[in-house]
This record gives C-alpha cells, sequence and structure tokens, in this order.
C-alpha cells in the first residue's frame, strides 16, 4: 500500500493577484511527491515549499477531500479534474502522473466563473440557477408519510443518477461554449423523475433555462466534453430531457405565438 | 456565581412522552405580521443550519445566513456517507419512538439529558416525511416503498439511505429549500464568511462579526438572535474525517464570551476509516459504518502473521467483533469497535505496513449475494477505497483503523437549545445535546434536521416573544470594541513573522492528542498533554509564520483556526482528566471492568460538565445533574 518511490514533478500553475490584475503561468518544481498524494496534497507540499522560501502559497479552493462536497475544481493537464475519469481534483492521486512529467494547472475558466485569485473562482452563478427553481416548494411540516407515494426503484435510482451531482463546475470548464446545461438539467432531470417534482414541472424549467442564460454560461452544442469529465458521471441525456422539458414548458406558456 | 440556577436545562414537566407537545402547546408566539420585524443570524450552512435558515424564513423571520464555503451546498454535512435513522417501523421489526430513544441514550453510555433524546426520536419520522416530500431520492424497494438498513447499536433495521451518499442527499434537500427563499427574499446568504467574534449587547446576543474571506475585510451584522450551527471540533486532532476547513473558531470565540462549553472531553474515533499512509495526508477518509452490515472485521490469530490475507486460513483468523460481543457482532457501536481494533492492534495483531490497521473483509458476502449485490450497496464507498489506495476491495479485504470523526461535546445548550448567553442557539453537533458519551451510527443526520427543521423554529420564536429588544446597531459600543480586538489578533497573528508554518504546528497539536487524547486516556498521559500543549501554544505566538497579507489568505484563516485549536485541545485534556470514569467515547484505561469495557461511576459522574471561561485563570466547573426517571443506567453490554 505505501510506495516508498518518490518523484519529481513540473507543475504551470495559473497565478493571479485578483480579479482585475492579469494573470500568467508560472513554472515550479515539486520534488519528493509519493504517489500516494492526492494531487492537492501534492499542492500542499509545494505550498509548504514556497512559505519557506517566502514566497506566496498558490491558493486554491477544497474542503471535504473526498470528492463529494464539490469545492475543488481545477484544470489539470488540460483537462477539467485531470485525466482520471470519474474523479475530482482531491480523489485524484499522483500515481496517475510519472516521475518528471510537466503538467499545467489552470481555474475553471467561464465568463459566468470570475477568477478571484489563483485557481480559486466564483462559482455563484450556480446558486443564482438553483434559486430560481431548484426546489420542490414544500413548507416544513406539511409533508405527508413518507410512503404514501410508492416510487419505484428503477425511477428512485434514476433520480439519483441525477442528484448525485456535487455542483463542482467542471461541466462547465470543459465546454466549449462553457454551458451551464449539464449542471441544470441535473437538477431539472431528478425532479421530473420525481412525482413530487410535477407540480412545479414547467415553471422550473423555464425560469432555471433562462438564469443561465442571464448568468452569461453559453448554450449546449452537443460535444458532450461535460458527461466525458463529470466526476459523478452525469448523463448528457439529461440535457436532451431539459430541452424537451423546456420546449413544452415554452409551448404551454405561449412564448413560440406565430 | 450559582451553577445550579445558571444551568437550568428547562425541561418541561410531564411525562417523557408529553414533554414536547407541552411545550408546544404554551410556548409564546409571534405574531406573522411581526415576524419580518426579527432579524436571526443562523451560521452554518449544513443539515442543522440550513434546515434551520429555510424554515425561519418559511415562518417570516428576516434571516442572514452565512458559511465559510463558496456556496452553502458544500458544509460538511454533505460527506456524511450512510444514513438517518428514523423510528418508522417500515419493516415492522419491532421499532418504536422508544426503541430508538433507548438505543440513542444507552448508545450515548448514560451520559445524554432523557427529554431532549425522547424529542429526537419522536421527530425523526417527521424528518423522513419532508425529505421524501422535497424530492430527496432514497433507496427503494422494487414495490416503491423506502429501504433500510441497519447500523451500529440497533437490533433492528431503521436506517433510511440514498446509497453511499446520504448526508449529501438530505443536504442538498437543505440546500433546495434554502435557495427557495434566497429566492423569496426572506433569506440572504454571504458565502466565504468565517465567523470570528460574538457580540452581545445588553447580555444578549445580538451580532457577529465575520472575515470577508475574499477581501480579508472584518464585516458586522446585527440581528435579534444567533443560531451557530458550525460542526464539531474533530479537527484539533489533525488528520480526521473531517472537512480540512471544518473547525472550532465559531463556537470557541463564544465560549470565551461566555457560553459554557459542555463535555468537550465526549469524542468520537470512528472505527472504519481508511488508515493513514504517509506525512503528507491532509485527512483521514471515513469508509461508512454501514460496511460493518455485510464486512466482517477480523486480524490474524498469531502476532506478525505476514502473510497475505488471502493465504490465512479461516481457523487462523479472529473475528474479534463476533467472538467478543456475539449478540451484535460486527455491528457494536462505534466506540466499543474503534477500541477493540485499537487492543488488538496494541497486541500486535494489526495487519499492513505501519500494523496499525484491521481487515474487513467482504468475502463471504460476496460469495453469498454475488458481486452484484454488493456493489449495488457499496459501488461508490468500494471505488473511494480503491482511488486512495490502490486495491480492490472486491478481490482483497479492506484495510480499516479508527480516526477523529466527531465530537459528542460542544457548547452546552438548554431544552430550546439556547446556551447560557440569551439568544445565543446553538443546534447540530455545534452543541453537546443528544448523544451523551457516544454517538450512534446514522443519529448525527437525524438531529442536525431534527433542531433545524423542527425544533428551532420553535424555540426561537418563543425566545423572541419572551424578550424585549433595544434598538442595536453596528455602531453600537460592543461591535466596535469586538471588531478591535480581532484585528488586534489578526494583525497579531501577521506580525509574528517567524519560522514555522500553521500547518506544522496543527501537526505537532494532532499528534499529542492522538496520543494521550485520544481512544484511551490515562491521568499521566493527560497531564503530560497538557503541558505539551502549553509549550506548543507558548511557541506558536512566538515563532509562527503566516506568508501574505489579510486579503484571500488560506494560512491566515488556518492560523487563527490553530490558535483557538491550542486552547480548546486544554480544555478538552482538563475535562477528560476530570471525568476519572470511562463512559463512551471517553475511555480511561484506570477505570475499566476486568473484560476491559468502560466502568462508568454513576455515583459521581452522572453529570454534564459544563465549563465557564474565566480569562487567565483556569476554567470554572460547572455540573448539570442528569436525572434518569425513566431508563435505568446499566452496564452496557452488546454481549
Amino acid at each position: 500500500m505505501i510506495t516508498m518511490k518518490t518523484m519529481t514533478i513540473n507543475l504551470n500553475v495559473w497565478r493571479q493577484e485578483n480579479s482585475d490584475a492579469p494573470g500568467k503561468m508560472v513554472p515550479y518544481t515539486v520534488e519528493d511527491v509519493s504517489p500516494d498524494m492526492s494531487f492537492l496534497e501534492m499542492l500542499d507540499h509545494l505550498n509548504e515549499s514556497l512559505m519557506k522560501k517566502g514566497e506566496t502559497p498558490i491558493e486554491f479552493d477544497s474542503d471535504c477531500r473526498e470528492g463529494i462536497c464539490g469545492a475543488c475544481g481545477l484544470v489539470i493537464a488540460g483537462i477539467a479534474h485531470g485525466p482520471k475519469r470519474a474523479c475530482t481534483s482531491c480523489e485524484l492521486r499522483m500515481r496517475q502522473f510519472r516521475d518528471g512529467d510537466t503538467i499545467t494547472v489552470e481555474p475553471f475558466r467561464a465568463k459566468a466563473f470570475p477568477v478571484i485569485k489563483d485557481l480559486v473562482v466564483d462559482r455563484s452563478a450556480f446558486d443564482r440557477i438553483m434559486e430560481k427553481g431548484g426546489y420542490i416548494s414544500v413548507h416544513t411540516g406539511s409533508a405527508p408519510d413518507a410512503n404514501t407515494m410508492p416510487i419505484s426503484k428503477e425511477v428512485a435510482e434514476k433520480a439519483m443518477d441525477a442528484a448525485t451531482c456535487i455542483g463542482c463546475g467542471a461541466c462547465v470548464a470543459a465546454c466549449p461554449n462553457a454551458s451551464a446545461s449539464l449542471f441544470t438539467s441535473a437538477k431539472i432531470a431528478q425532479y421530473v423523475y420525481l412525482p413530487q417534482g410535477a407540480p412545479e414541472r414547467k415553471r422550473r424549467a423555464l425560469s432555471m433555462v433562462q438564469q443561465m442564460d442571464v448568468e452569461g454560461f453559453g448554450y449546449c452544442s452537443n460535444h458532450g466534453e461535460c458527461e466525458a469529465v463529470c466526476p459523478k458521471e452525469i448523463s448528457i441525456k439529461n440535457i436532451a430531457l431539459m430541452r424537451r422539458e423546456y420546449v413544452k414548458a415554452a409551448l404551454d406558456a405561449g412564448c413560440f405565438q406565430p | 456565581m450559582d451553577a445550579q440556577k445558571i444551568l437550568d436545562a428547562r425541561i418541561p414537566d410531564g411525562s417523557l412522552e408529553a414533554k414536547w407537545s407541552t411545550y408546544k402547546a404554551h410556548m409564546k408566539l409571534v405574531a406573522p405580521a411581526n415576524k419580518k420585524k426579527y432579524t436571526i443570524l443562523v451560521v452554518g450552512t449544513g443539515l442543522a443550519g440550513g434546515s434551520a435558515a429555510a424554515s425561519l424564513a418559511e415562518l417570516g423571520y428576516n434571516v442572514l445566513n452565512f458559511c465559510i464555503q463558496d456556496t452553502p451546498r458544500r458544509a460538511h454535512s454533505v460527506a456524511a456517507q450512510g444514513g438517518i435513522n428514523a423510528a418508522k417501523n417500515y419493516q415492522n421489526d419491532g421499532d418504536s419512538e422508544w426503541r430508538l430513544f433507548y438505543d440513542t441514550i444507552k448508545g450515548g453510555d448514560f451520559r445524554s439529558r432523557e427529554a431532549n433524546v425522547h424529542r429526537l426520536a419522536e421527530l425523526s419520522v417527521n424528518i423522513i416525511d419532508q425529505c421524501v416530500a422535497q424530492g430527496v431520492p432514497f433507496a427503494r424497494e422494487y414495490g416503491g416503498t423506502l429501504a433500510n438498513r441497519s447500523f451500529g447499536g440497533a437490533q433492528v433495521s431503521r436506517t433510511f439511505y440514498a446509497r453511499g451518499q446520504t448526508g449529501q442527499q438530505l443536504l442538498l434537500g437543505a440546500y433546495s429549500a434554502l435557495m427557495r427563499q434566497v429566492d423569496s427574499g426572506r433569506v440572504t446568504l454571504f458565502p466565504r464568511r468565517e465567523m470570528l467574534d460574538l457580540v452581545i449587547i445588553d447580555g444578549k446576543a445580538r451580532g457577529i462579526i465575520c472575515r470577508n474571506l475574499t477581501t480579508g475585510k472584518l464585516e458586522r451584522y446585527v440581528g435579534h438572535a444567533v443560531v451557530l450551527a458550525t460542526g464539531g471540533y474533530s479537527t484539533v486532532f489533525n488528520l480526521s474525517t473531517n472537512a480540512v476547513n471544518s473547525n472550532a473558531t465559531a463556537i470557541w470565540r463564544c465560549y470565551k464570551r461566555g457560553a459554557f462549553f459542555a463535555n468537550p472531553c465526549y469524542t468520537q474515533i470512528h472505527p472504519t476509516c481508511i488508515p493513514q499512509a504517509g506525512g503528507y495526508q491532509s485527512k483521514l477518509t471515513l469508509m461508512s459504518e454501514s460496511l460493518r452490515n455485510d464486512g466482517r472485521v477480523w486480524v490474524p490469530k498469531k502476532t506478525g502473521d505476514g502473510r497475505p490475507p488471502e493465504q490465512i486460513p479461516q481457523e487462523e483468523r479472529d473475528y474479534y467483533l463476533e467472538r467478543k460481543y456475539p449478540a451484535f457482532g460486527n455491528l457494536v457501536p462505534r466506540d466499543i469497535a474503534s477500541r477493540a481494533a485499537k487492543s488488538v492492534c496494541d497486541e500486535g495483531l494489526g495487519v499492513g505496513a505501519t500494523g496499525f490497521a484491521v481487515y474487513l473483509d467482504f468475502a463471504d458476502a460476496i460469495k453469498r449475494m454475488g458481486e452484484l449485490i454488493i456493489r449495488d450497496r457499496y459501488g461508490n464507498l468500494f471505488s473511494m477505497y480503491e482511488e486512495i489506495t490502490g486495491n480492490d476491495p472486491y478481490t482483497v479485504p479492506m484495510q480499516i483503523y479508527p480516526a477523529p470523526h466527531y465530537t459528542m461535546g460542544g457548547l452546552w445548550v438548554d431544552y430550546n437549545l439556547m446556551s447560557t448567553i440569551p439568544g445565543l442557539h446553538v443546534i447540530g453537533e455545534a452543541n453537546f445535546s443528544d448523544h451523551g458519551a457516544n454517538r450512534l451510527g446514522a443519529s448525527a443526520l437525524m438531529q442536525g434536521l431534527a433542531d433545524g427543521y423542527f425544533v428551532i423554529p420553535y424555540t426561537l420564536g418563543d425566545y423572541l416573544a419572551h424578550e424585549n429588544f433595544s434598538d442595536a446597531s453596528i455602531t453600537h459600543e460592543s461591535f466596535k470594541q469586538s471588531a478591535t480586538e480581532i484585528q488586534n489578533d489578526i494583525n497579531k497573528l501577521l506580525s509574528i513573522q517567524g519560522k514555522k508554518s500553521a500547518k506544522e504546528y496543527h501537526v505537532e497539536l494532532g499528534r499529542v492528542m492522538w496520543d494521550h487524547v485520544g481512544m484511551s486516556r490515562t491521568e499521566k498521559g493527560l497531564k503530560k498533554a497538557m503541558g505539551n500543549i502549553q509549550e506548543i501554544r507558548e511557541e506558536y505566538w512566538q515563532n509562527l509564520y503566516i506568508p501574505g497579507a489579510s486579503t484571500l489568505n488560506k494560512d491566515l484563516e488556518m492560523a487563527g483556526r490553530v490558535a483557538d485549536f491550542l486552547e480548546l485541545a486544554a480544555l478538552m485534556a482538563q475535562d477528560a482528566l476530570q471525568r476519572n470514569e470511562s463512559c463512551g467515547g471517553h475511555f480511561r484505561e484506570e477505570y475499566q471492568t476486568p473484560d476491559g469495557e468502560a466502568l462508568r461511576d454513576d455515583e459521581t459522574f452522572s453529570h454534564v460538565a459544563a465549563w465557564e471561561y474565566a480569562g487567565s485563570s483556569k476554567p470554572v466547573l460547572h455540573k448539570e445533574k442528569l436525572v434518569f426517571e425513566n431508563v435505568t443506567p446499566g452496564q452496557r453490554s452488546y454481549k
């Protein structure tokens, strides 16, 4: 389990003082990298050594470090969350790389995700999309017994597959259009599958999609990059479903008058 | 000071089953039109904070909600894996509110309040209803009803779950309710804010000082009450299953403003975590307790048996939990499973590179049920394990070892979840209220949501309706004074310019805590720890180095948290030292039964130890006597 051999890793890291300052790639060499380290532990290790040299450490977001909170998000070697499929930046291990490799590290770039500092970006646009319908309106205390409405195992599993989104934003970072369609569609799909979501179905589809545009996310043009980098392997089929939902709701609301 | 008067838990009269309904029937209400005139500051957006903020806003209060993450959806509740208990008795296996109450009281080793725990059991059923209505996709049977699994310390199947991501799904449920209220304008979110002080005006909690983690500026917020939901303090051990930003600063600063800190020595070391591998590690990863439903825990019978697990025949394996605790087997409570693992490893029977690990083996379960069913139940946990260790648990037994996970101790609160500072309410893991000396699995999610959805909306209203509030604004003298003190502390930390990082000190502190204030404690060890902590603390304020300035600076954030951990650690050791008994997660080697189980001393220690900050003097110990009218504390037996 413990691998004794260590590696030397060369990094090119995006450094940017604040949202207004211009940024640039800065090269670093990290010695004594254990293959069992996570990518972020490798950056911790680099930061400790930068500190010893009196240099400013690299800022990046992370919290749970077990792939569930969605706080971390780096474009590693040109890929959001790095080269391993279905894996967040914090779960990525250095054994994925070889001694002497040069790796670029960049923030999740998108118009709607402005850089705050170095690798830290502002993803609050996602919260504002959720505000516009990413919920079922039920007051605390007003719920019927949980088994009143049976939901088949298959349906519950489909809803869970969509609900597993961690809101990291890799889908946006990977998309050539910086579209938030995978993120938004995952939430819409969860509530389409579950009967509890039915009463607000149309309203939700219209307002969440509209908010994506307001935030400056691009349109989906079916590249599929989002699905490829999603650490929770959320399917692009959700986007197709979201579009159907949106068109149906828009027709109903009379948005497409001749 | 009259300790008895201060520590009035304000438990309602009447029979155990009637207390909560009696309370609700007689509490004072705030008129609907008046609710919007009250501003509530909710700190934290996890299961407790998120559900409280949403529910209070639904009622019509004006809520300001703060979190250190960039969005409320990332609070560390998100990482809870296994499940949430509820006394639904959907399995027809004899569960009831009484049984959940009794299991929780017994699981906590008879060191919690009867009234609080019974209320928790009553509310457990409402939580499941609420979450299902919100669209939480719990696991289901083919017939469409909700599925359950078993957890430690119970002989019924009452745990509801959503794969190995129950915390995530419940948190996203609370987050969705919260975002609905943000849209309605009744909740204002303040992400990337760290609470650094509580502001008290006319003896009441009326405000907080936050550091804006993006700009580094101090910000002042005023309201009519403060609800603290900032989680536990396991990261005092440095390596724990908590998130890297989880910290004790908010509760610690409230303690220093006068809130009593209860049972700081009650910490939970979770039995099934991925063992430590190297000095570079930033955290330890939990493997859900649900794995013990199907996994069997064992070590070789022979010390120093270096053979790979598959070459060790059945008769040379010791399935020590099944042997020692035949009634509960692998599903004994966490404190017992952890100590058992420690004791076999201390005997030299441990496995893995360091000898500090035991096997959790799924071979029998896979043989019996097939890999598909196991994959369905634990797939994401198995892949997480493989990701970290590089080993495939479908073919090789997992290696696990205990790690700090949860803290039962926290700020003292009465039945209404209010601390000793009027207006400061504390909910979820941040308070001490429901788990006694040991928390059972799948009970943390239950408590967080019970407090947030179903308790605080009532009890906070009662408080507001009873009080008269003076006009207060952020220019009040108390705000100025507090902001000045906090700014001075930050300046002082930045000005030390020594040689060692906050992280290095955190590692040192963690080692002391793990060695002497961890799974097993002795008088000698605790005294040694207190000395060591003092030395580290003195050096910290002389030799700390923080790069950069007070802008977005995670090293500065960390430095403030470690400074607080160094103080909290001393209180934990002191509390552990005065509690001359063993109970739940607090195991003093001097006090054990002949077969090595925890030996309580109910005569002397059937109380909550609540500590009052006394500046440069020693903290003052107050006691809240625990009264058992409905259950008889006995020697906990899982045999």
